[in-house]
């Protein structure tokens, strides 16, 4: 118990500082763009207009309104992309502070990740926009989003621990890490429908995290069916899984960290 | 309060020196299998004990490769060491390192409150002595400017001012006294040599010996990784020039 409380302890006194960085980072991201914070809600619409003109067609069928589906599944998993990318060099691009100055190191990932989800609340303006102008139907289910938010802001901790910790120690992680999200997007079912897959295929999506969550988002977004409530579980699995092998490989290994930066 | 504020019991520090530095893991796969992953290890500290009271001056001196700074990184808190435990009861101010989480694509006002932040400082204590440290940095019509614009005297203007106001329990200096032009200098060491008099426990890494002398009452003179010597400053440091010549 006295351990929890003095790891408590420190993290309170370091608040502001976590803060202060995650206010940085999100000051950064507008300051590089031209349009500013305006280009993070065009950028996605932008996407969305050319993938539903290049795809709408091909999927007619099987997906009714398809700009909302779209959306609702980039969104999801560009957040997890840009997140787990930018937290994996958390440590390394903190080298000459951490170097110099003790600070507690996890806070340097958990701000690279929290400034990321911060962005991603922000993006889903356009979420919201596209269900006005599509005149899609508000459910009930909605309400459960906030928790599939959260849940997925946690399961993406988890992640970024891990890839942050690997990556310090071997700076060719984030080459494979580039293709393993390049994988993972394809078959996550962002803009077609699970059924083009033939029965034999569909574990892929059954044990795809990413497409776990972006379905669940789905549920409360798109479809209009009461929700399965197996999902919420599922994911709050994934989410807790997640985060404790994070932060016991993070844990682990972090007095090491500071012989690799 | 107690009167030990660091406490180093049988510390000893180990580092791995990779004939060729492995940054990647295709190399590292590829040697291993190879069987070409060669390493030496050295010690660079040697079960050390150590007690610092509160209030105590200590220099530490040592050539090259003696451990000194290794043993700064320990009490600051940098690096654990490989055995041993190191207690600190108190905050610690390492001058050693002015502006070392300077953002350069940000002004000096928001790098002062994120320096301050990575002291362990919160938002309060930052407002209170925002204007203090401006003044005292002399920088005050550049405060709003990105400090990538600064010269490199500015910068370390600006960190130095920082640490200033940082009240910390323990001081730790590595060789740097004074920083900035010639007036700035004598500026920023009276202000060290003043919260140095008035009793902050201070640990001072230094090759001046005029200085350690000057400064200290107590010094530990290091000699690969292992306590050589420790007892009253004029005594080490007599000891340590005979052992030269």
């Amino acid at each position: 118990m006295k351990k929890v409380s003095i790891h408590f302890n420190n993290f309170t006194k370091y608040s502001y500082l976590l803060k202060l960085l995650v206010i940085r980072d999100i000051k950064k991201k507008y300051k590089e763009s031209f349009l500013g914070l305006l280009w993070s809600l065009l950028s996605p619409l932008m996407h969305m207009i050319v993938l539903t003109i290049v795809f709408s067609n091909l999927f007619e069928r099987n997906i009714t309104n398809f700009p909302l589906y779209l959306i609702a599944g980039r969104l999801i998993f560009e957040f997890f992309s840009n997140a787990t990318t930018r937290a994996m060099t958390s440590i390394i691009s903190s080298a000459t502070l951490i170097k110099k100055v003790y600070i507690p190191k996890y806070i340097l990932t958990l701000a690279g990740v929290t400034s990321n989800f911060i962005i991603f609340c922000i993006s889903l303006i356009d979420l919201l926009l596209v269900m006005v102008i599509t005149g899609s139907q508000f459910s009930w289910n909605l309400l459960f989003a906030p928790i599939y938010l959260i849940l997925l802001y946690f399961f993406v901790l988890g992640i970024s621990y891990i890839v942050a910790t690997l990556n310090t120690i071997f700076r060719d992680i984030q080459h494979l890490y580039g293709v393993v999200v390049m994988i993972l997007m394809y078959i996550s079912a962002i803009f077609y429908p699970v059924n083009i897959l033939p029965a034999s295929l569909q574990p892929i999506f059954t044990f795809n995290p990413v497409y776990q969550f972006i379905k669940g988002f789905r549920m409360c977004v798109y479809y209009t069916e009461p929700l399965y409530f197996n999902n919420l579980l599922y994911c709050t699995l994934i989410a807790v899984v997640s985060l404790s092998i994070g932060l016991f490989v993070f844990w682990k290994n972090q007095d090491k960290l500071i012989f690799y930066v | 309060m107690s009167k030990i504020i660091i406490k180093i019991e049988n510390v000893s520090m180990k580092y791995r020196i990779y004939k060729e530095k492995i940054e990647y893991l295709k190399e590292y796969v590829l040697k291993s299998l190879k069987n070409e992953i060669k390493f030496s290890k050295i010690k660079a500290l040697d079960s050390i004990n150590l007690e610092i009271i509160r209030g105590d001056r200590i220099g530490i001196i040592g050539q090259n490769g003696a451990g000194k700074s290794t043993l700064l990184k320990l009490i600051s808190g940098v690096m654990k060491p490989s055995e041993g435990t190191v207690t600190v009861s108190g905050s610690v101010a390492p001058l050693l390192e002015l502006g070392a989480g300077f953002d350069f694509d940000f002004s000096g006002e928001d790098n002062i409150y994120l320096n301050g932040a990575i002291l362990g400082k919160d938002k309060q204590f930052m407002e209170k002595h925002y204007n203090e440290i401006v003044e005292y940095s002399e920088l005050d019509g550049f405060i709003k400017v990105a400090i990538k614009n600064y010269s490199s005297g500015m910068k370390m203007k600006l960190g130095f001012s920082i640490v200033a106001f940082i009240n910390a329990d323990i001081l730790v200096l590595d060789e740097i006294l004074g920083v900035g032009d010639v007036r700035f200098k004598k500026k920023s060491s009276k202000t060290i040599e003043e919260k140095i008099k008035s009793g902050a426990t201070t640990i001072i890494v230094s090759h001046d010996l005029n200085r350690i002398k000057r400064l200290t009452e107590k010094v530990i003179w290091l000699h690969k990784g292992k306590i050589k010597m420790i007892g009253p400053t004029k005594k080490v440091v007599k000891e340590y020039l005979s052992f030269f010549e």
